[in-house]
């Protein structure tokens, strides 16, 4: 038996294909998340460089500019997020973090991971067959349908998000299985870290709500190649039907890739200010009403399609209720700062920066919700201005304060720390040039998914766009800092940060040995690891 | 087996395995068989795709089997399987959940403004409900029964009366299919026909899907309680076979009341 002796492991290909372990399935899911943030954000900056200016500058295929915002829309959401925050991190810690040797199904662990690269195999195909999938990330029929893209691009498409749904819904079973039943003795439920909190959380959403797109999809697929007619309001069926089941799976989607974000930042808070969070039972019912209240807000994507008005004072009302365990969240985070002895750390600027930006986004999406409102602000620069803020860019922040906290653990080495602090700054007031001036043009009317725009529009997109490059440069930096990491000879100890860092991971060897906790550690009688 | 380890906690540790990797390369080889076939290409990638798939199930069901019987599964892993499948099961519900939305998007003006005032809808002429499907009702809530009986024989670690009432739940589980595929080849409505076919035919097709999935399942728990596998305190196989039969039989008496009785009520003959 190879676990008998600590740091033997398997070699080459037996080791990464043929994984069972934890660690190594995270690291590549990381991985995956790295390649997949460089294709989308370089489409997304190639989708900027087209809007610097009013007319067009590089792309007159408009149907291929289409495909860029599509692929833009997928990697990030299924590509770089979910792998990351889920996969990567997910992996990596809730094992650590609860106590437990490795996930309840390892094998099972591997396959989610490799259906994911089957995913994104079959989402570049297409891509790169025929005229690609035109049809935004929400996959509207009729553009969807065969009579708007008959090629096999959209099928693809179709396919990969399937796959991707699989890998996802077997990932979820494998998380929310070993937060039940592998926690160490003693770590009940109301004392289990927040991280592990968000991702069992996450995890629900995905198993329920996945399955209704994986629905949708086969009926969207059955529709373009088998003669049903789902979707087809000439053989009596509904397109807005694809609407209510796109979004019933697309809002509990977005909580999906926050949630983990609210894990990550209630850690980083917690350690760095020398506390435990602020209303710990608090912070986790708040994750879980939000979790929950997710699945009745769908509708507040449609507000257009002209429901009456008691549908429409129904979703807008429950849509503002969210913002209520949402205000939990903010509030306690700043709690939890309070009176602490707050270290600046780079992870620490972060979950700052992460505050901030989620507050902004989740102040436009209180706009949003009103149906009225919604009805000037659907499809403009403004929505993309909110869910990036609130959701895109939010998430990502947490991803790289996460990566800042936890790749000494991983890794074993220091990250080095001026660059990181350089890096923190050009990202941050990059992103917020590129997507501040969207509020503005959205509220003056600049639609969403257009290469082209009036001259009117001129002045915040170039803004946008300046930003944009800034963001290149924040990321370069990042892949820069990652390179010096790894390139470093600065060890680090276990516990890196000191006293506030009071979870399970950080009383194991750094970088974390090949299997942790063969000896299941007695929590009993400790408080809320937080 | 599980005592050369040197840990001391219950779970089970599992050595690398090329099964989730093969498993992946025939999803790859199904997703591209599936468009090749959509788009005139032929069904030989798509075939191809569904073999390994079949070869990755054996091969990967095989090793937890032989896991099991080495004594991998301690209570703790054992309990750990079982709320795995629970979960799978829920997340199956999900997906028919997406199709019962379709069919009440289509019947119900609560939830569409465009839901069709006709249902069936002018000229379709519906099943008769109280014939096959009534009759398939029987069959399956019968084999429900029967693999409860199997159940508790199995709870008493009898092997022989488990693979016994097991072969029964078998038989009606291909009688049930055999009489579907019966229904389907009289339906006078075809596949194509319209958003009445569209429901139906997907609807009861996944079921249907899930009934074969279910009686393979069973097949394999039947040959396995032959081999003398299962024991009063150890049968998590049988459990999620027997779980996963109630699931089928539970989606089947909501199309049942939904979709055929109710959907066929409204038509004027």
């Amino acid at each position: 038996m190879s676990d008998a002796h600590h740091d033997h492991h398997p070699k080459g290909i037996t080791r990464w294909l043929y994984s069972t372990n934890h660690k190594d399935i995270g690291t590549m899911y990381i991985v995956i998340s790295m390649i997949a943030a460089i294709l989308g954000g370089t489409m997304s900056w190639y989708i900027r460089l087209e809007l610097m200016e009013p007319g067009i500058q590089f792309i007159d295929d408009f149907q291929f500019y289409n495909v860029l915002v599509t692929a833009h829309g997928f990697l990030m959401v299924f590509f770089v997020v979910m792998p990351a925050m889920i996969g990567g991190f997910g992996n990596w810690f809730v094992p650590m973090m609860i106590g437990a040797p490795d996930m309840a199904f390892p094998r099972m662990n591997n396959i989610s991971f490799w259906l994911l690269a089957v995913a994104l195999v079959l989402l570049l195909l297409s891509a790169l067959v025929g005229a690609g999938p035109g049809t935004g990330w929400t996959v509207y029929p009729p553009l969807s349908s065969a009579t708007f893209h008959d090629g096999p691009s959209v099928d693809f498409g179709i396919l990969a998000l399937h796959v991707a749904g699989a890998s996802s819904i077997l990932g979820a079973i494998n998380l929310i299985t070993t937060i039940l039943n592998m926690r160490a003795p003693g770590m009940t439920i109301h004392r289990m870290p927040l991280f592990v909190w968000a991702i069992l959380i996450t995890a629900i959403l995905l198993l329920l709500a996945l399955p209704v797109l994986a629905g949708a999809l086969t009926m969207l697929l059955t529709d373009r190649n088998f003669g049903t007619h789902f979707f087809d309001p000439g053989a009596g069926g509904d397109p807005v039907l694809w609407q209510h089941l796109f979004w019933f799976f697309g809002h509990p989607e977005v909580y999906i890739i926050i949630i983990p974000a609210f894990g990550i930042i209630s850690q980083i808070v917690s350690t760095f200010s020398n506390k435990p969070v602020f209303g710990y039972l608090g912070m986790a019912y708040a994750m879980s009403a939000i979790g929950v209240v997710g699945f009745v807000v769908w509708a507040h994507h449609m507000y257009t399609i002209g429901f009456n008005v008691n549908t429409r004072a129904y979703f807008t009302l429950a849509t503002m209720v969210i913002a209520v365990p949402t205000g939990v969240k903010i509030f306690s985070w700043l709690a939890t700062m309070w009176g602490g002895s707050i270290k600046f750390e780079v992870p620490m600027m972060y979950a700052i920066a992460f505050i901030f930006l989620f507050v902004v986004g989740g102040v436009t999406g209180v706009t949003l919700a009103n149906a009225s409102a919604d009805l000037v602000l659907h499809d403009t620069y403004y929505v993309v201005a909110h869910f990036h803020y609130v959701m895109g860019l939010a998430a990502i922040l947490a991803m790289m304060g996460g990566y800042y906290y936890w790749i000494g653990k991983m890794c074993g080495r220091q990250y080095p720390k001026k660059l990181a602090n350089l890096q923190f700054w050009v990202f941050v007031v990059g992103i917020n040039i590129l997507f501040f001036p969207q509020h503005f043009s959205g509220l003056a009317g600049m639609p969403r998914r257009i290469p082209d725009y009036p001259d009117a529009y001129a002045g915040w997109n170039f803004i946008s766009s300046v930003g944009a490059l800034i963001t290149i440069v924040g990321t370069v930096l990042f892949f820069i800092v990652v390179w010096r990491t790894f390139a470093s000879s600065e060890k680090v100890e276990a516990n890196q940060w000191g006293e506030g860092a009071t979870t399970l991971e950080w009383t194991v060897d750094s970088p974390a040995p090949f299997h942790t906790f063969e000896e299941t550690p007695d929590m009993t009688g400790r408080q809320p690891a937080e | 087996m599980a005592s050369d380890t040197a840990h001391s906690h219950p779970y089970h540790m599992v050595e690398p395995s090329k099964w989730p990797a093969v498993g992946s390369l025939a999803a790859l080889t199904l997703a591209v068989g599936a468009v090749m076939f959509m788009h005139d290409a032929g069904p030989w990638v798509l075939s191809a795709g569904f073999l390994l798939l079949l070869v990755t199930f054996f091969g990967w069901w095989r090793d937890v089997v032989k896991e099991s019987r080495a004594a991998y599964h301690t209570d703790v892993v054992r309990h750990g399987l079982r709320v795995g499948m629970v979960l799978f099961i829920a997340s199956e519900v999900m997906f028919f959940f997406a199709f019962f939305w379709a069919f009440f998007d289509r019947t119900v003006p609560f939830l569409s403004r465009t839901a069709l005032e006709a249902w069936p809808p002018e000229g379709v002429i519906p099943l008769e409900t109280w014939h096959l499907p009534f009759l398939n009702t029987l069959i399956l809530l019968t084999s429900g029964a029967t693999v409860t009986v199997a159940h508790h024989a199995v709870q008493k670690g009898d092997n022989a009366k488990t693979a016994l009432w097991l072969l029964f739940t078998v038989i009606l589980g291909a009688l049930f299919t055999c009489l579907q595929a019966y229904e389907y080849g009289h339906a006078a409505f075809s596949f194509t026909d319209g958003i009445y076919s569209s429901t139906f035919y997907l609807a009861t097709g996944f079921h249907g899907a899930h009934v074969i999935i279910g009686t393979c399942f069973l097949i394999v728990c039947m040959f396995r309680a032959k081999a003398g596998h299962f024991t009063a305190e150890k049968h998590v196989g049988f459990e999620a076979a027997a779980w996963y039969w109630h699931f089928v039989d539970v989606v089947w008496l909501f199309l049942f009341t939904c979709v055929y009785w109710w959907g066929g009520s409204g038509y004027q003959g």
